[in-house]
């Protein structure tokens, strides 16, 4: 791991090269007074006030809506087409924050359990996350709840602390960092082991330990718990469709006669139909039995079977939540209480 | 919005209610009155059961431009479908134009079963005045969202 | 304890609900309460912050059963109250209505008293709405096509908008049905559109104009500007919101200028 510095001011110079550089950076911009990842063409317009994005950065390998494959029907045969690998594009991620980035580690845990799926892959492959770690934090922030942190590296190829209003750290991380940071060698210079990263970073108290949060929930299938935290939830699907980890996905035709396509899009496990049969019944019936479903799901089967947590502590869910479905309030309940 | 490409012939979906309109067009054929072609009908048995989403539909699988015909208030074959229709439609139609929707684009009109010479002008009127405004292009764009996301013919 | 806080605890206490649903304080902003013992009322406050439209609980079965329930709710709840009687989704003998006036906890006893509330009481509208929908009147038909296909492009298609709003019970709703497919259920410009026009198209005349749906969208996106216009139009063609379900009538005297 190499320690520069670059100056402040150079930023905008470094992302203009990368820029040039690459065929898609998406960086957070803002839009009145909520900021969103979208597609830049130049280095202004990059927002670095905003806490975080509402929506997460994972539409970068799992797109709200994709194409798996063609089909169309000539005579008796059926002719399959791939989609072209020219849909997957290089891309910089700039300016995401380290619970992003740590954000694609369940979801790769997720697209490669029991089968390799090449699309997401494909897509994840070819991104570059830059984060730039956190000075401050708000409300919703949990990182630090869930093993992560406002400095925390896994997942960047690059994460860039700001030390003061001249100086900034550049940490790269792997191939695909030193890379970037070559585009523009001359703004960076050694860092000295003076600089202290730490002193930077944004104070975020743990609320739970991710140890109480498994010991409990292991015992909670039929607490009353899930009911009393879900009365208000509105089984909208806003808090799946933000979240960085959420990979619930249908699968759809669009199907024009003898040809088609094949889309996937994202679904939530929030929705009421969700997992309605065909029969008509329906495992999950009430809002309780959902929302004990998404908790579990995230810290508890996850962690079990892939090994891996399946959230990041970035607080979207709870931003987005019509509600205030404050996720870390849920948590801390549960951490803090005792199940028969 | 002005494409004068002379091969441009445009494509109209017709819905039509059965006991008025349906039976004025057959009308106008038996009454040898020739009118464009390019009219494709769709019959239903009221114009009270045409959904709005129809209209989007016929848009969004390539229409140029709609007719919408049905009996003349207090002549509806079920009494009051017309009545539910028109008040559909007051109201559809001043959404659509707030969306930005061509709303030039969609005739209604009330044709009865001894209207035949009218059902001739109300196609050849929407036809000519649909060939002077183009293909209905942005709205097939946007239709053909997906086909952005290339396939690799092989 | 407030004067909500012991009114509320005394209808637990002596039996009378099983339950009550009101506004408590959030992480940032007020957020529905679901009070089921007398200790639980002391949460309950109310004020102009609390906007949620509660009416959207009174349709979920497994949030109310059978059981007598009370409700603390704002201006537009009482005119969903209003409205979901009028379709008959709710039983009004189950239902004890109430909101705060200033410094008093008033209780509805019927639903002229209702009515006659929010005849009386109705807020300003939302300047910013009503200056947006002047803007977009103004434009042209094209530019008014690029301003929505741009604005609802990058809606994920949660349905916040409608899971928030309380006239939208339906248990199943058209986006979710395939046989026929009305509108594409994935994200794309063309059926993000279609989606918000169902929509409006569903609530005319039905709409009690909350904002519910344009507070609850993740991405802020202007759907508040289409129920708003609707509204205005309905009221200006078929004369108010009194005339209920503007699809499900109809009048032979209705006027318009397009069927020739």
């Amino acid at each position: 791991m190499e320690r520069l510095i670059i100056k402040s001011d150079n930023i905008g110079t470094w992302l203009a090269k990368i820029i040039d550089s690459v065929p898609r950076v998406l960086a957070p911009v803002k839009d009145g007074d909520k900021a969103e990842f979208k597609s830049i063409k130049s280095a202004d317009g990059v927002d670095y006030d905003s806490q975080t994005t509402i929506s997460s950065v994972k539409a970068a390998a799992f797109p709200r809506t994709e194409t798996l494959f063609a089909y169309e029907k000539e005579g008796m045969e059926t002719k399959l087409y791939n989609v072209a690998e020219d849909n997957f594009v290089e891309t910089v991620i700039w300016r995401a924050r380290p619970c992003d980035a740590v954000g694609f580690k369940p979801l790769t845990s997720i697209f490669n359990w029991d089968y390799k799926d090449e699309l997401y892959n494909q897509r994840y492959d070819k991104i570059a996350i830059v984060t730039f770690a956190c000075t401050s934090a708000d409300k919703c922030c949990f990182c630090t709840s869930v093993g992560g942190g406002p400095g925390n590296t896994e997942g960047s190829d690059i994460q860039v602390t700001m030390i003061d209003k001249e100086k900034t750290l550049v940490e790269v991380l792997t191939d695909k960092g030193e890379k970037l940071v070559a585009l523009a060698k001359d703004l960076f210079t050694a860092a000295e082991d003076s600089i202290d990263k730490e002193k930077a970073l944004a104070d975020i108290p743990a609320k739970f330990t991710k140890e109480q949060i498994h010991e409990n929930l292991a015992k909670a299938f039929d607490s009353p718990v899930w009911k009393a935290q879900s009365e208000r939830c509105l089984g909208c699907g806003a808090c799946a469709f933000v979240c960085p980890t959420c990979a619930c996905f249908d699968i759809q035709e669009d199907a024009h006669g003898n040809h088609g396509r094949r889309v996937r899009c994202w679904d939530s496990c929030g929705f009421s139909l969700f997992t309605q049969h065909t029969s008509g019944h329906n495992p999950r019936p009430t809002q309780a039995t959902r929302w004990r479903q998404r908790i579990m799901h995230k810290f508890s089967y996850m962690p079990d079977r892939l090994n891996v947590y399946g959230c990041t502590g970035c607080g979207r869910c709870s931003r987005a939540c019509p509600v205030d479905m404050n996720i870390a309030e849920h948590l801390t309940s549960i951490a803090n209480s005792s199940h028969e | 919005m002005e494409e004068n490409n002379n091969n441009f012939e445009p494509r109209i979906i017709a819905f039509v209610c059965n006991w008025c309109t349906y039976a004025g067009a057959d009308l106008t054929g038996t009454s040898r009155i020739k009118y464009a072609t390019n009219v494709e009908i769709v019959r239903f048995p009221c114009t009270g059961r045409i959904d709005f989403m129809l209209l989007l539909k016929a848009f969004a699988g390539g229409a140029d431009g709609i007719i919408i015909s049905g009996c003349h208030p207090n002549d509806c074959h079920y009494t009051s479908g017309n009545f539910h229709a028109r008040r559909r439609w007051m109201v559809f139609r001043d959404m659509l134009d707030f969306m930005g929707i061509d709303i030039e684009r969609i005739r209604w009109s009330w044709v009865s079963a001894a209207e035949g010479a009218k059902w001739a002008d109300v196609v050849n009127d929407t036809v000519n005045k649909i060939r002077e405004m183009g293909p209905y292009t942005e709205y097939k764009k946007a239709a053909k969202f997906l086909e952005e996301e290339k396939i690799c013919h092989e | 304890m407030s004067k909500l806080s012991e009114k509320t605890a005394a209808l637990l206490s002596e039996g009378t609900v099983k339950l009550i649903i009101g506004y408590e304080q959030g992480t940032e902003h007020p957020r529905p309460a679901f009070c089921h013992t007398p200790e639980d009322c002391e949460r309950l406050i109310f004020n102009d912050e609390c906007k949620n439209n509660l009416g959207v609980y009174l349709t979920k079965k497994e949030i109310i059963g059978e059981d007598k329930i009370a409700v603390v709710g704002n201006y537009f709840v009482i005119k969903t109250v209003i409205q979901l009687n009028r379709e008959n989704q709710i039983n009004l003998d189950n239902l004890v209505l109430m909101t705060v006036d200033g410094d008093e906890v008033v209780t509805f006893s019927s639903i002229d008293e209702m009515q006659q509330y929010v005849d009386t009481h109705e807020p300003a509208p939302n300047e910013k709405v009503l200056a947006a929908i002047e803007k977009i009147d103004k434009m042209s038909r094209e530019e008014r096509w690029a301003y929505w296909k741009n604005a609802l492009s990058t809606c994920v298609r949660c349905y916040a908008c409608r899971a928030a709003c309380p006239l939208c019970y339906c248990n199943r709703c058209i986006v979710e049905d395939n046989c026929p497919q009305w509108i594409e259920p994935w994200s794309a410009p063309l059926s993000n559109m279609e989606w918000q026009i169902n929509r409006i198209m569903h609530m005319s005349g039905r709409c009690v104009g909350c904002g519910e749906c344009a507070a609850a969208c993740p991405l802020d996106l202007p759907i508040g500007i289409l129920t708003k216009k609707m509204g205005i139009d309905i009221k200006q063609t078929f004369g108010g919101w009194k005339d209920g379900s503007v699809l499900s009538t109809y009048s032979i005297d209705d006027k318009e200028n397009f069927i020739k």
